[in-house]
């Protein structure tokens, strides 16, 4: 892939390389936590049924809020780290810390792919433990502060109410319009990546770094390891 | 050619809205609300005039309101239009709807607060239409204020003029506007489009903004009146996926061609079904369908009948069944909707309808 002339979106082929590798890399990286598993869409028999068509799952995970460690998510994990040892706690993303007023509440998140934006999309569920769903005014609370600040521009972490593409209820949904522009300017500072010509194999997972801030989903450092 | 588009705007599909039974709280009940509903807007925009008609009788509570054709909960972020010619396959006229101000189905449809909700995803919709033509949404999220709102409200008022004007601001050209530009049309849009240009300036491929709503009955059908009623949003396939135009010299890319590129399985030549079914899954780029639809555009529209599969019953845009021939920038030119979607209903009899399971 020539990463220079690249506009930062990816076809559907290259979406299922992309998530095939995120679900193997993330299995290998953190088997302690619940994995990413590939959900294939039953359909009609009059769509075109040689096209794989699904999404990637992860559900019934507990993001916690995270506002004290704001500082460590503002900055791209640099591969030259190699202090270890204070990253394993972020391996274990149902790691527990409540405040007085937290309750705890489940996420379900989907990847999905956008034939219009020709990039991944995020919708995701929050819901108590007793599976009632929380209103928005209450989700805001719990995403973590960063989110609301200007380092996650509006413009591409505008959440919607939107029916899944799939399972046809509401869900909410990450406004997918600036996704191209910000994974071109990430791979573009990264020069290995255009050298490795592995550029599609971590297209998600870096895809997923970013977004996930939004929601609070820490991505283990290991993901990001090109070795 | 203005014509066609003033049409479009100027459609209106007259409703007949019922109360349902169990809010009505007096006797007698109240007679239905008579109102004539743009095709091209949306039905909580309607809210303000059908409220005062039935607010003396309505129990205590707040509004949350929703409509209902035949027990279907009716998704107010489609188009009034759109929603008629799919679900209503022989036109009623008027269109009986059942009108809820309690009891939002929150598990199945969107929450929906009125008119800045219907507002706001019209504007993603365009986001994501600018996007698929123009490959980024700046124009629309650049937008001035006063710009936006006079956007908005032609649109509510169905204001074609103020309307052409507001958005030719948006240089939303589409590709294959080569035809809208032969036309003899008087345009004052202004269009543009970054798809490539052969020496003559005009264009030749691109993506179209289209969303496609397929059903399919199992049983033939001769009149529209036998066609069975679609009582569940499981039957309908919505495919929100835009059509690729690859221009070839001397031939004009068909609405038929736009229709098989999005539904390439079912439009398989008898002659060319081993090649078909030996293409790899996963090789398959969105670009694939369209190409052996290019590929095949030599055929005779009569031989692209379909596989033992499927049958295409009928191809609905704007309340007209327009000729598959017609060249497809025309159709996208005139029957788009303001958010610069092309809404197509498509009917096709199939050997086996199987409805998927929920999640």
């Amino acid at each position: 892939m020539d990463i220079s002339s690249w506009d930062g979106t990816i076809s559907l082929a290259e979406f299922h390389v992309a998530a095939r590798a995120l679900v193997e890399k993330w299995k290998r990286v953190s088997s302690a936590s619940p994995p990413w598993s590939w959900v294939s869409c039953p359909k009609q028999p009059w769509v075109a049924s040689h096209e794989v068509e699904g999404y990637l799952s992860l559900e019934n995970i507990i993001l916690v809020s995270i506002k004290e460690e704001h500082d460590e998510l503002l900055s791209f994990p640099q591969k030259e780290e190699t202090s270890c040892s204070d990253k394993e706690e972020s391996i274990d993303i149902a790691t527990l810390s409540q405040s007085d007023r937290d309750e705890i509440c489940y996420y379900d998140l989907h990847i999905v792919y956008s034939a219009s934006y020709r990039v991944p999309v995020l919708y995701f569920r929050v819901y108590y433990s007793d599976g009632e769903p929380l209103e928005f005014e209450d989700i805001k609370k719990h995403l973590p502060a960063h989110s609301a600040k200007t380092l996650l521009d509006s413009k591409w972490t505008f959440i919607t109410q939107e029916e899944h593409p799939y399972l046809k209820r509401p869900w909410y949904k990450l406004h997918p319009c600036g996704t191209g522009e910000w994974m071109k300017l990430l791979f573009q500072g990264d020069v290995s990546l255009a050298r490795n010509g592995a550029a599609i194999e971590v297209y998600l997972i870096s895809w997923l770094s970013f977004v996930g801030q939004v929601v609070g989903l820490r991505i283990p450092y290991e993901m990001l390891n090109q070795l | 050619m203005m014509e066609a588009q003033k049409y479009v705007w100027e459609g209106a599909i007259p409703l007949q809205i019922h109360l349902h039974e169990s809010e009505v709280t007096t006797l007698p009940p109240p007679l239905p609300a008579l109102i004539l509903a743009p095709r091209i807007g949306y039905l909580p925009l309607l809210i303000p005039h059908i409220k005062p008609h039935f607010n003396s009788t309505l129990p205590p509570g707040v509004d949350t309101v929703w409509f209902e054709y035949k027990g279907l909960p009716l998704k107010w972020y489609i188009p009034t239009g759109v929603l008629f010619d799919l679900l209503c396959v022989e036109p009623e006229r008027p269109w009986n709807l059942t009108v809820h101000f309690r009891g939002y189905p929150g598990n199945i449809l969107i929450p929906c607060e009125g008119e800045d909700s219907v507002k706001w995803s019209f504007i993603n919709s365009l986001k994501e239409a600018s996007y698929i033509i123009n490959g980024n949404c700046k124009n629309v999220m650049n937008m001035s204020q006063p710009d936006q709102v006079e956007l908005w409200h032609s649109v509510f008022n169905g204001n074609l003029e103020a309307y052409l004007k507001v958005s030719s601001k948006l240089k939303l050209g589409t590709a294959g506007h080569e035809y809208s530009a032969n036309l003899n049309s008087g345009s004052f849009v202004s269009r543009q489009s970054t798809g490539d240009t052969d020496a003559t300036g005009q264009v030749k491929t691109g993506r179209v903004p289209v969303r496609l709503y397929v059903w399919g009955v199992s049983e033939d059908f001769d009149d529209l009146e036998d066609a069975p009623q679609i009582d569940s949003w499981d039957k309908i396939s919505y495919i929100n996926r835009p059509v690729e135009i690859h221009g070839e010299e001397g031939k004009c890319f068909t609405l038929l061609d736009a229709v098989k590129s999005l539904l390439p399985e079912h439009f398989q030549y008898k002659s060319l079904t081993n090649e078909e079914s030996s293409k790899e899954e996963g090789e398959d780029e969105q670009k694939v369908p369209s190409e052996e639809g290019g590929e095949n555009l030599s055929e005779d529209v009569e031989s692209c009948y379909p596989s033992d599969n499927a049958e295409v019953k009928l191809v609905r845009i704007q309340g007209i069944e327009p000729k598959l021939e017609i060249p497809f920038s025309w159709v996208v030119h005139n029957l788009m909707n303001p958010e610069h979607f092309l809404h197509i209903c498509v009917c096709l009899k199939v050997s086996q309808v199987k409805i998927p399971s929920d999640g």
